[in-house]
């Protein structure tokens, strides 16, 4: 038995090599200056500087936007999915993961063309709709797959007590349905503060959000300033996912196909 | 309650239109011969013909990015599978606060955006001087797979009875035999989608790629058209790569869930 756990050693030397170390990179290049010594400037500069501050906050009113959005249309479309008095076929199912699998930037390139073609102005209006395309399978997938895992009987015994159809929705799907609701926001939300390249195409690089300053400094061998960045973005993910209680991913992500 | 299903399908439809519009887009244009997306030009096949006989400008670019991405994605998903289930054998077997560890250590890839996963990989490779290319493209996306073929193949672990694998043993099977012939088979499945998840990831990943390729000209397809689109005017002939890549896709996801629907209404049968 003890023989066994060990295989799991291999891959823990994996994870500190590829994983943690990485991360400890970003905290040591956020702190230190371009000659490696240690200093706080970086963060400070953060902090002082106008413009990455409002990119900063506009990226997170915009994921916030994009992930209501995505709830929104996603809930109801995972509801009727889940439900087999509905919805009978697998395959609907599928069609709505697939997107999933189309690559993402091209899949932008042609939202945007779209815009253009149907006379839309590039702007904010259309980054929330390309965001929202792009990310909605993410959101609807962990519902569904929660939905469906969902004893009905529970609702069904609501019902025979005496609670109407939007009392159960309310008092028992809801609330049973939300492990998977924040799965989709924690698919949803980060990945849409720190998107690039589909910001800027969806709107002509008129818009930048946070993810595209790290990737121009990086770029710009402004290592230590990226790396500070990152260490920001970082905190913010450690913050939501205690939050939200990190041992829900583990469920909501098994088994994608 | 037949008006309330009318109006069930009619949103799951109107969602799916708008989903697939813009692929609905690229197919469509797909079979025309202007250079634009959104420019019509009378019924052709002549990107399609571009494509496979290879007549198209800076054909050499297009197809080594589909290549690289072909390799990189085979490679990588098949290092994640041999990892991870090995990975998620050891973890199981694993109890208590050990156990703890590996499933936060797993966790952390999946949480991380991808930005995050290449930043980090990037200024790990640069302060140890290992030169960015092929290796470390492939490296990364290991770390980004590993994790979905773990909790894939955890759950067929749990439906595993615990004692066969002893059992080969006591019947003389070394190790290796015992994993060859008893566990793998009854893994497979749950290796089989967590090959797939990775591989499909790998193909579609571009930020992890976009930080650790270094600076000698790895492109793969998102990359490439990252640039290209940049550079102002997407090269034509990817319409009809993109679009045969749908087309495959499709093909084998409906595939894999009409065979695992078939099998789950065997099994319940039984």
């Amino acid at each position: 038995m003890n023989k066994r756990s060990s295989w799991a050693l291999p891959y823990f030397i994996f994870l500190v090599l590829f994983v943690v170390l990485p991360l400890v990179m970003i905290l040591l290049y956020a702190l230190q200056d371009g000659s490696g010594h240690f200093t706080l400037a970086n963060i400070t500069k953060f902090f002082t500087d106008k413009d990455a501050l409002s990119t900063f906050a506009l990226s997170i009113e915009v994921a916030i936007e994009n992930t209501l959005l995505c709830i929104l249309i996603g809930y109801p479309a995972a509801y009727i999915l889940a439900d087999n008095k509905l919805n009978r076929s697998a395959v609907t199912v599928v069609l709505f993961i697939l997107p999933m699998w189309i690559n993402a930037l091209m899949r932008t390139l042609a939202t945007a063309e779209l815009f253009n073609m149907a006379g839309i102005p590039l702007g904010k209006g259309t980054l929330l709709f390309g965001m929202c395309y792009d990310y909605l399978p993410f959101m609807i997938y962990p519902i569904y797959n929660q939905l469906a895992k969902m004893d009905k009987s529970y609702g069904e015994a609501a019902q025979d007590l005496g609670a109407t159809p939007g009392q159960v929705f309310r008092k028992v799907t809801l609330p049973l349905s939300m492990p998977g609701v924040w799965s989709g926001v924690m698919m949803v939300f980060m990945p849409t503060v720190s998107t690039f390249a589909i910001s800027e195409f969806l709107t002509n690089n008129k818009i930048k959000l946070f993810g595209t300053i790290i990737q121009e400094n990086i770029n710009n061998s402004m290592w230590n300033y990226g790396a500070a960045l990152s260490l920001i973005m970082l905190i913010i993910i450690a913050l939501t996912t205690v939050l939200q209680g990190s041992d829900q991913t583990e469920e909501a992500n098994g088994g994608l196909i | 309650m037949q008006a309330k299903k009318v109006f069930a399908k009619a949103y799951l439809w109107l969602v799916l239109i708008v989903l697939y519009a813009p692929i609905l887009f690229i197919v469509i244009f797909s079979f025309t011969e202007a250079k634009s997306l959104g420019n019509w030009t009378g019924f052709s096949t002549q990107l399609y013909q571009n494509l496979f006989n290879g007549s198209m400008q800076n054909s050499s670019g297009l197809l080594a990015a589909v290549k690289n991405t072909l390799v990189i994605a085979v490679i990588a998903a098949l290092v994640a599978t041999i990892l991870g289930t090995i990975a998620a054998i050891g973890i199981y077997h694993l109890r208590g606060r050990k156990k703890q560890v590996m499933t936060f250590l797993n966790n952390i890839p999946m949480i991380n955006p991808d930005v995050i996963t290449g930043v980090s990989l990037f200024l790990l490779f640069v302060f140890i001087g290992l030169s960015q290319g092929y290796l470390t493209v492939i490296l990364a996306h290991i770390s980004f797979c590993t994790p979905y073929v773990v909790l894939n193949v955890m759950p067929k672990l749990r439906q595993l009875n615990p004692n066969i694998y002893e059992a080969a043993l006591d019947l003389g099977a070394t190790p290796a035999q015992a994993l060859r012939k008893v566990l793998v088979p009854a893994l497979r499945p749950g290796m089989i989608s967590g090959f797939i998840l990775s591989f499909t990831m790998s193909l579609d990943d571009f930020a992890v790629t976009f930080f650790t390729r270094g600076t000698i000209g790895l492109d793969t397809l998102s990359t490439y058209i990252y640039a290209d689109a940049r550079k102002g005017g997407l090269t034509p002939e990817l319409k009809p790569l993109m679009s045969i890549i749908f087309l495959i896709i499709l093909i084998v996801l409906l595939a894999i869930n009409i065979r695992q629907s078939k099998q789950e209404a065997n099994s319940s049968k039984k």
